[in-house]
């Protein structure tokens, strides 16, 4: 009885706190300070169209740098706690897909790994970047695992360009604070003509590691997970 | 109400389908699946509030490699659940 009174009480706080931000909302009309300043200076300042990107690689960068922290951590758990279980045993071999898949498989996984990284390359300019990409990356190792579910990736190209790729995004941001306004500032390459594929300064470079590391521990990850790995 | 809402509402009403199921269904599979359907139409529904970045990552991250790793993860334990009754 008390544990339903408990229940019915949070859930009417719940409606009480909820109430205010339902109840009163007013749709914005203007942007508030910092958004402001972004949206109105962040072209100049940093050269890249997709606002968004500037915000993530540039102004809010050392987030994303724990971001990329985070994945990394779970990636090496992941990688210990199964490894540590056992997970190496190949007790039966898999059924193969049928015929339809692996060809339509043998087809689009190129694409999907040059969609990519068309999105990573292509952060600064439209809709996407760094994690959009390596996830795509990521959805082509899949598909391969669905497919021929005996293959295996080769662990020691995959940690070699993770672990370049996070030394390279540190690296740049700590030249950042040598040669432009601070850590992780994007100004160390020079901002280029607005719009090109090559300019917005080292936000293209940035996106291109973050999008090999999420693109190589996510495929790490969905290996551990399909088992028998190396 | 103009096409838009309407569209709008349809995905709204999916994603609280999918999340219904996801809780509600007894296979665990079928729940994984419709956890993964109602992560298909939250990104749709964000590219309706023209948020394109979150949507990207919600389709393949949520619906996508979130899914495969669940299934993954269903498949390996099921068989150590079964060894320690026979």
């Amino acid at each position: 009885m008390a544990k339903r009174l408990l229940i019915v009480l949070t859930l009417i706080l719940l409606a009480f706190m909820f109430w205010d931000v339902a109840g009163n909302y007013v749709e914005k009309t203007a942007l508030e300070a910092l958004p402001g300043r972004y949206v109105a200076q962040g072209p100049d300042e940093l050269g890249a169209p997709n606002l968004v990107t500037a915000v993530v690689v540039t102004y809010r960068g050392l987030d994303t740098l724990g971001e990329v922290t985070v994945l990394f951590l779970s990636a090496i758990a992941v990688g210990l706690l199964l490894t540590l279980g056992g997970g190496t045993d190949a007790a039966e071999p898999p059924k193969r897909a049928s015929e339809i898949v692996e060809t339509a498989v043998e087809y689009l996984f190129p694409i999907v790994i040059l969609l990519g990284v068309y999105i990573f390359a292509n952060g600064h300019l439209t809709p996407g970047g760094g994690f959009q990409g390596g996830a795509v990356i990521a959805s082509a190792t899949l598909l391969l695992f669905l497919s021929l579910p005996q293959s295996r990736l080769r662990h020691g190209l995959l940690s070699a360009t993770e672990s370049l790729s996070g030394f390279g995004y540190v690296v740049i941001g700590v030249l950042g604070i040598a040669l432009a306004g601070g850590f992780l500032d994007n100004r160390v390459l020079p901002l280029g003509e607005y719009g090109r594929l090559f300019s917005a300064g080292a936000i293209p470079v940035i996106y291109t590691f973050i999008g090999l590391k999420v693109g190589t521990e996510l495929s790490a990850v969905l290996e551990r997970f399909k088992g028998n790995a190396p | 109400m103009d096409p838009m809402a309407w569209l709008t509402l349809l995905v709204c009403v999916a994603i609280l389908v999918g999340a219904l199921a996801a809780v509600s269904l007894d296979n665990i599979v079928s729940a994984v699946i419709a956890a993964g359907l109602t992560s298909l139409f939250a990104s749709v529904s964000y590219v309706i509030l023209s948020a394109p970045d979150v949507a990207m990552t919600e389709a393949s991250i949520g619906s996508g490699l979130s899914t495969a790793i669940f299934l993954y993860a269903i498949n390996r334990t099921r068989r150590q659940e079964h060894d320690p009754d026979e």
